[in-house]
């Protein structure tokens, strides 16, 4: 067997150019199902607390008197256990990275917006229901 | 009689891709004797099952080494599994088997790739690590993670590939083994792999045995020992027989990992043909109460998962014997003997993972 068994990869190679990436100039290599960074979505979520206890690192801290979903993104380990417990479908998984940090940074603090709908009143007066109705179409 | 000198090798060298320490025992520049000593990277991860739900901990096991960690993640689950009678269902076993393989490709690629740096082979280097990104790409499109994939759970697995993706994945695996093949005819035919390697750090047969040596190690001396053959996940089902070489030097250990990337493809191919219908999961309930030992076979060996439960959601034990421990008494046998040029060699060839041996 020949000494220049590798010759014929290296000259392809020269010719094809790097493989790799120059991130972070470039963006990194992404899919659908890359586990970027999580996401919230204030509107909807309903501060059950499901994600901060199923979370395995702990890095979700949620204060429901204060209406705040807080995300200490470095302690994140982005497993994904938050956003698919979470019932109401509030959390999402990014494929994006976040850029490096450098220092320990303070957590991510969300206001969570969402407003519990008013349950609709019996007596049948007709100016409410017709605003109700209104709403549920909006 | 010439004078002896030692010379400390590591925890930081350049072909050391982690911490080991090594003080070689010289005469001239022959090796007589050599001492390890780890301990630079102790995590404590086994007290951490503690104070982890048992579910939790897969995320923490699988954090062990930053290879290996699919099988570490199934080794655990495995055993909690055992402990709690859950049957996983039959396509979950499958995708396992995939994603084992997977590992296991992406790690001997990654080990020939440094091998070959350790000889000073860089072309060879770049070209393993060229063919590994491939099998990162698969495994980061299927997963969601390069390295870290996080889809084995207690039960069963956390995603599923759709059909079109596993016939994409089988389409491109020929085109893939032919790479593989190309390379792998370097390492075992190229003269001057061949003059670097063979008759270095000789360990025969039975010496392997009673060192208690696993994996590629082993086999590469001759002992057939491959806990795949236990029939784990859907091995059993697949069949599946150990590349063994009776060489025992260098050269037979590059052997072996070369031939076990292509029988890698070819269980690859094997699950995606004949990949089971169902679920990938079934819904776990209760605690773990009683023990197990699981055992799976890493790319550098055999791996223990000791777990003890005692009907509390955190596991009261966790005791992890990775395959680099086992493998240390062998390499401390094969350094006496070689010239000091060829220690990085010789200590390649266990493909030492010290922090999966640390935890």
């Amino acid at each position: 067997m020949g000494v220049f068994q590798m010759t014929k990869t290296v000259l392809r190679n020269l010719a094809g150019g790097p493989v790799t990436r120059r991130y972070p100039a470039v963006p990194a290599r992404s899919c659908p199902l890359t586990r970027g960074h999580v996401t919230i979505d204030p509107a909807t979520c309903r501060s059950c607390g499901l994600c901060s206890r199923r979370c395995p690192c702990e890095a979700i801290r949620i204060d429901k008197e204060e209406k705040v979903w807080e995300i200490d993104r470095m302690r994140c380990i982005a497993c994904g256990d938050c956003v698919e417990g979470c019932p109401f479908g509030s959390l999402t998984m990014e494929p994006e990275y976040l850029p490096p940090v450098v220092e320990q940074c303070a957590a991510e603090r969300h206001i969570i917006t969402y407003v519990k709908p008013e349950k609709p009143e019996k007596k049948p007066a007709e100016e409410s229901a017709k605003e109700e109705g209104a709403g549920e179409s909006a | 009689m010439p004078e002896r000198i030692i010379v400390p090798f590591g925890p930081q060298h350049p072909v050391l891709p982690e911490p080991i320490h090594l003080d070689l025992v010289l005469e001239d520049e022959k090796v007589v004797e050599a001492i390890p000593s780890i301990g630079y990277i102790h995590r404590g991860l086994e007290q951490l099952v503690q104070k982890r739900e048992y579910t939790e901990y897969v995320y923490v096991a699988e954090r062990i080494c930053g290879i290996c960690s699919f099988i570490h993640a199934l080794c655990y689950s495995q055993g909690v599994e055992h402990i709690m009678d859950i049957e996983v269902p039959d396509r979950a076993r499958y995708l396992r088997t995939i994603w084992s393989e997977c590992s296991r490709l992406h790690s001997h690629l990654l080990w020939l790739g440094l091998f070959a740096d350790s000889m000073g082979f860089e072309n060879l280097f770049m070209r393993s690590w060229q063919l590994r990104e491939s099998v990162l790409d698969v495994l980061e499109d299927t997963t969601g993670g390069r390295v870290i994939q996080g889809t084995c759970k207690v039960g069963g697995v956390r995603r599923d590939i759709g059909q079109e993706k596993l016939d994409e994945m089988h389409r491109e695996l020929d085109p893939f083994e032919q790479k593989c093949r190309d390379l792998g005819d370097v390492f075992l035919n190229d003269e001057t792999v061949k003059y670097r390697l063979q008759g270095l750090g000789i360990v025969g047969k039975d010496e392997a045995y009673a060192l208690g040596a696993v994996g590629p190690t082993a086999r590469a001396s001759g002992v057939p020992v491959d806990i795949r053959e236990t029939g784990y996940a859907a091995y059993g089902d697949i069949g599946f027989k150990p590349v063994v070489e009776t060489a025992g030097d260098c050269y037979a250990r590059c052997a072996v990992r070369v031939k076990e990337v292509y029988a890698s493809i070819d269980i690859i191919r094997r699950a995606i043909e004949e990949m089971p219908e169902g679920p990938i999961d079934v819904k776990v309930k209760g605690t773990p109460d009683g023990e197990y030992f699981s055992r799976a076979e890493q790319p550098r060996g055999e791996v223990v998962h000791y777990l003890r439960g005692d009907g509390s959601k955190h596991l009261a034990r966790a005791r992890i014997r990775t395959p680099t421990l086992a493998n240390i008494p062998m390499l401390v046998k094969m350094l006496p003997g070689a010239q000091l040029a060829d220690v990085p060699v010789v200590v390649l060839s266990i493909d030492p993972c010290i922090s999966c041996t640390e935890r």
